[in-house]
């Protein structure tokens, strides 16, 4: 048994999980209120101008063609009835982007989904702050999340492991780990807040540099919806990890910090 | 117990949690609840940060004529209905008056012919939808703060607000009335205009004719349209929902910069 996470970055973790929870289906609910991306600075609704790379929508409804959901990806449709653009109950559906049970509140509600989510962004903001300081501090930027030369150089056999089945666990985070929360808190949130800040016109105005580094407010807004994809991957990934791994050891590492390890510590242990 | 049993043991908690739905925050859109009031509070947050970013005059981007490439989308009121408002607009808004008064020295009474007499800024901005949208647009009147100095405004006055022509609902009291209103900040910044004119020409009905506002550096819902008359004022708290503007007292935020 060793003690694996320090109680900052249990603390932190939990603020993210709850964080990221109402930030996704509020963000799913924003959407909803115009369910298209674009690429550039302005969206495309007019005739002869279409920069959409994603739309959902319904589609038929006339005469014999019964009414579906449609998501248009770079021009190409696919039927999601059910589940985006038109989804409920088989006998009442609903024309909707996102279903219901995706967003917060559970029906229409632009203007509370916008309250939910802009304290919630304050909110990881918070906490990727705290995080960053705690764990410069603390040593678990250094020891668990950059990686150095010899994670890379393990990198390859990592990979053959994770492919290969059970895998040890170790006192240390193997390479794939470190890269996976490298990517999340050292790409994926710096992304979401900067593209969510560049959606906004009033930071427009006292950054103008945020609209060229993204290309356009549209184009912001498309990479935030990116964002998200990738962060919900990430957390299908991590969740499949912390069964793959043992849920009762690693819940009990995030909630206490003690974790149990098999037999002796990390051979390759250096420090 | 072993690691199938326990995968399939999470993975069928995990399988559940979204099946108890997010009815379960339903009660944030209830506009007096306390929760809502906590996360509301944000929004001030928001603007006492975004303004120190700004500065007072760091101003919206500007594009070119390229970029005009598309008509303005119309959004909300397009053909508002008031009596007034359709008598104006028979007659070609010859008659039309726009009053300028609350706390002023001077109360002001202008035409659109005395509007385009004075100085006059064009700006081709982008538009920014509460939906998500944008849609760059030429815009061409004249800047608030001209009339605010033309009229005196007193020190009292801490607020410019925006009554209009068009309801997009009707309630138990009648024609629930356009309106909006801006901190003194952003009434005198230098691309805050009431614009009479849209990529070139006088400004159509569906985009809020005769004379609409731009506030540039926040949302379209702050932009009123068919504005009939500005009020200075001291405080919001007496004004119709008290909120400010029709969509904040539809819950909204009343800083719109985000």
């Amino acid at each position: 048994m060793i003690r694996r996470h320090g109680p900052w970055t249990r603390i932190t973790h939990w603020l993210w999980a709850v964080c990221l929870f109402f930030l996704l289906l509020s963000g799913l609910q924003i959407f909803d209120a115009h369910p298209a991306l674009y690429l550039g600075q302005q969206s495309g609704m007019a005739q002869g101008f279409d920069n959409a790379v994603l739309r959902i929508g319904t589609e038929g409804g006339q005469g014999a063609a019964p009414l579906r959901g449609v998501t248009q990806v770079f021009g190409h449709d696919l039927d999601t009835t059910g589940v985006l653009g038109l989804s409920g109950p088989k006998d009442a559906r609903q024309p909707r982007a996102f279903p219901g049970w995706a967003t917060i509140p559970s029906g229409q509600d632009l203007a509370t989904g916008r309250v939910v989510h802009f304290f919630f962004a304050w909110a990881l903001v918070g906490t990727l702050a705290v995080w960053a300081v705690a764990s410069g501090l603390n040593g678990h930027l250094r020891r668990d999340i950059l990686p150095g030369r010899r994670d890379l150089r393990g990198l390859g056999a990592d990979i053959r492991a994770h492919l290969g089945g059970p895998l040890p666990h170790g006192r240390r985070y193997s390479p794939l780990q470190k890269l996976a929360y490298f990517i999340v808190l050292a790409g994926l949130f710096p992304l979401m807040i900067l593209t969510g800040l560049t959606m906004s016109p009033g930071m427009d105005a006292a950054w103008p540099w945020l609209l060229d580094l993204f290309g356009g407010r549209q184009t912001a807004r498309s990479l935030h919806f990116l964002g998200m994809a990738l962060i919900v991957a990430f957390f299908v990934v991590h969740i499949v990890m912390v069964l793959a791994a043992g849920p009762l050891n690693e819940m009990r590492s995030i909630l206490t910090g003690r974790y149990r390890i098999r037999s002796q510590p990390d051979a390759t242990e250096e420090e | 117990m072993n690691r199938r049993t326990l995968l399939r043991l999470g993975a069928g908690t995990l399988a559940t949690l979204p099946l108890a739905g997010c009815k379960t925050f339903d009660f944030l859109s209830t506009p007096d609840d306390p929760a809502r009031g906590v996360l509301m509070s944000a929004n001030r947050l928001t603007e006492e940060v975004q303004s120190l970013l700004q500065g007072r005059d760091a101003l919206a981007r500007t594009y070119t004529e390229a970029d005009i490439r598309q008509p303005m989308r119309p959004n909300g009121s397009t053909h508002p209905q008031a009596a007034d408002y359709i008598a104006l607009r028979k007659g070609g808004f010859a008659e039309y008056r726009l009053t300028l008064g609350g706390a002023v020295s001077t109360p002001l009474s202008l035409s659109l012919a005395d509007l385009r007499q004075m100085p006059q800024q064009t700006q081709i901005t982008r538009h920014d939808c509460v939906e998500g949208w944008s849609c760059i647009a030429k815009w061409q009147g004249v800047r608030l703060s001209h009339l605010l100095d033309q009229a005196g405004v007193k020190p009292s006055a801490r607020y410019a607000v925006f009554h209009c022509f068009d309801a997009l609902t009707t309630g138990l009291s009648g024609p629930q009335y356009y309106y909006e209103s801006i901190d003194l900040r952003s009434a005198r910044h230098p691309q805050t205009i009431l614009a009479w004119s849209m990529n070139g020409a006088p400004l159509p009905v569906a985009n809020g004719a005769p004379l609409r506002l731009r506030v540039e550096r926040q949302l379209g819902y702050k932009m009123a349209k068919y504005v009939k008359s500005i009020t200075l004022v001291p405080d919001l708290a007496g004004i119709r929902g008290g909120k400010g503007g029709y969509w904040e007292d539809r819950g909204y935020e009343w800083y719109a910069g985000v």
